[in-house]
């Protein structure tokens, strides 16, 4: 099986789970940090255009808000029509140095009720989903206190 | 009267519902009571504008062009527009600048939608370039999802309930029992709303809109023709706002798996909605006191409390209040979605912004029937196109 990240260039591949980062790009112009990463141009519309250059984002940050999906999502999320389907958590985190807001799935076995607005949470790798020769991974949000 | 100021002649729907036909039919149903309400020869019509409808295949892109086929070809102007959501306001928004340029004196606006039934989804094929596809790839992020992270913040900063929501619904089923053109057309108790099932916490079944079939339609003219035409006092399209966004936006929007940063630029004090609502305002020269009603896009019960703190009809974090006193029911101070709402409705996505304004338009003409609005002047319809498209509309009598 080959680890492939679900999409490319979003988070840090080959890295353990201390290193692990968000990745989104800086306009070496006017300092706007974009995820997901902007390669083209920047989108400040003061500002002239600078190089946009990679850069890790906050490994933490505070829930924004939450909630969970009791209903199986339509495609392109894969899931197997022939299991039960099992609610996922949904996260909306706030990077303090960003000053912004992103998505993501909780860790496995997180649910809403485990979850409060402010509580820290960090990101961490995950796996999507799996199929017949690739794991497809992903970042996961994950309470700070269970990481303890 | 003001310079930017068009008349609506005439106003029509199909109703709304699940019925198995096409977009079209719908739209041509709609369409030929709109003209019939106006008294006008759909040949006298110089423009057709269509509010796109992306899941009717190939004619449903090209919408204006299909409803002037359907309703027989006269060789007036065509425009097709699309905009999600706000694909109804950009028509009307087009209808108006082709009229006060003198393009055309009589338009004919039309939206109307098939509606699949389930979950909105992207379109197929592997498109990773695409933040739609992506927000269901990664994260399995139905709209829902959206209105239930924008609910759960509500109650974490204003201490709002389920209960607060589920009043929302209480009152539009109340309304949409009256409307003859809504899809569900029975009260609907708090007990039931707590009683259906969880979608996305903590928004439950019917705290969430269905997506429907069903169209509206407008004609519209210059105020020199429907003077000519005898209509004296016609009810008038005073603003049209079809702004976008300020960067950075720093509320997570469909289909947005990220806010835009703050770190270079200071957020605007007014969130996009509520910017949305002060142009209408701005362009009408009206504000929220001088309304006697208002429609907004409740997607989800919870947003409903949002855009009345959006159109200012109350202060940040206030909305439940209104809810909880009777202020937005019909008979309060300021009834907010009299026809029923999107919660009696469901959602009809290019139909949907010019029904808001059908609705306007009976209430203004005082001949709502029973959610009349009594001595209803001024009415404002708002709501907000994924991808950063704003729509209101200000009418007046």
């Amino acid at each position: 099986m080959t680890r492939t990240p679900v999409v490319a260039g979003w988070f840090t591949h080959d890295s353990g789970e201390e290193d692990f980062r968000l990745l989104g790009t800086r306009c070496t112009a006017c300092f706007s940090v974009f995820f997901p990463r902007e390669d083209s141009f920047c989108r400040n519309p003061g500002c002239g255009g600078g190089e946009l250059t990679e850069v890790p984002l906050s490994r933490r940050g505070r829930v924004w808000s939450y909630t969970d999906g009791r209903y199986r999502p339509p495609a392109p999320y894969v899931s197997d029509p022939e299991t039960e389907w099992e609610p996922y958590t949904l996260l909306a985190v706030e990077l303090a140095a960003e000053r912004m807001v992103v998505l993501g799935q909780a860790v496995p076995g997180v649910s809403v009720a485990d979850l409060t607005v402010g509580m820290e949470v960090e990101a961490v790798p995950g796996v999507l989903n799996e199929d017949a020769g690739t794991v497809w991974t992903t970042w996961h949000w994950r309470p700070v206190e269970e990481a303890r | 009267m003001t310079a930017g100021d068009i008349a609506v002649l005439g106003a029509g729907m199909h109703p709304w519902g699940k019925w198995g036909h096409s977009f079209v039919r719908y739209g041509t149903v709609a369409a030929r009571a709109a003209l019939a309400d106006a008294g006008v020869d759909w040949r006298r019509v110089r423009s057709v504008i269509g509010a796109d409808t992306v899941r009717g295949g190939y004619p449903g892109y090209v919408a204006g062009a299909t409803f002037a086929r359907a309703l027989g070809w006269q060789g007036a102007r065509i425009t097709s527009v699309y905009a999600a959501c706000a694909s109804g306001a950009q028509a009307i928004g087009a209808a108006r600048a082709q009229i006060l340029a003198g393009l055309a004196d009589v338009v004919l606006v039309v939206g109307a939608d098939a509606a699949p039934k389930g979950f909105f989804a992207p379109a197929g094929g592997d498109r990773p370039d695409d933040p739609d596809w992506l927000r269901f790839r990664l994260l399995g992020a139905t709209n829902p999802a959206y209105f239930a992270l924008y609910a759960r913040r509500r109650m974490a900063l204003h201490g709002e309930t389920p209960d607060d929501y589920a009043l929302v619904k209480v009152k539009n089923a109340a309304a949409g029992a009256l409307n003859p053109h809504a899809r569900y057309r029975k009260a609907v108790s708090a007990g039931e709303v707590a009683a259906s099932p969880v979608v996305a916490d903590p928004l439950r079944l019917l705290d969430i809109c269905a997506t429907s079939d069903g169209a509206a339609a407008l004609v519209l003219s210059s105020l020199e023709f429907a003077r000519r035409h005898g209509a004296a006092d016609p009810v008038r399209i005073r603003a049209v706002s079809t702004i976008g966004p300020v960067y950075p936006r720093t509320v997570i929007d469909l289909p947005d798996i990220a806010t835009d940063s703050a770190l270079a630029v200071d957020p605007s004090p007014h969130s996009f909605r509520a910017s949305i609502a002060r142009e209408a305002y701005d362009e009408a020269g009206v504000g929220p006191e001088d309304l006697s009603l208002a429609e907004v896009y409740d997607l989800s019960t919870a947003l409903e409390l949002e855009w009345y703190e959006d159109l200012g009809l109350c202060g940040p974090g206030e909305g439940a209040k209104l809810i909880r006193d009777g202020t937005t029911a019909l008979g309060g101070r300021i009834p907010v979605n009299v026809s029923g709402g999107l919660a009696s409705f469901g959602e009809a996505v290019p139909a949907q912004a010019i029904a808001q304004v059908c609705e306007l338009t009976w209430q203004l003409r005082g001949t709502a029937g029973e959610r009349q609005v009594p001595g209803a002047r001024t009415g404002i319809a708002a709501n907000q196109g994924l991808f950063g498209h704003g729509s209101a509309v200000v009418a007046v009598r």
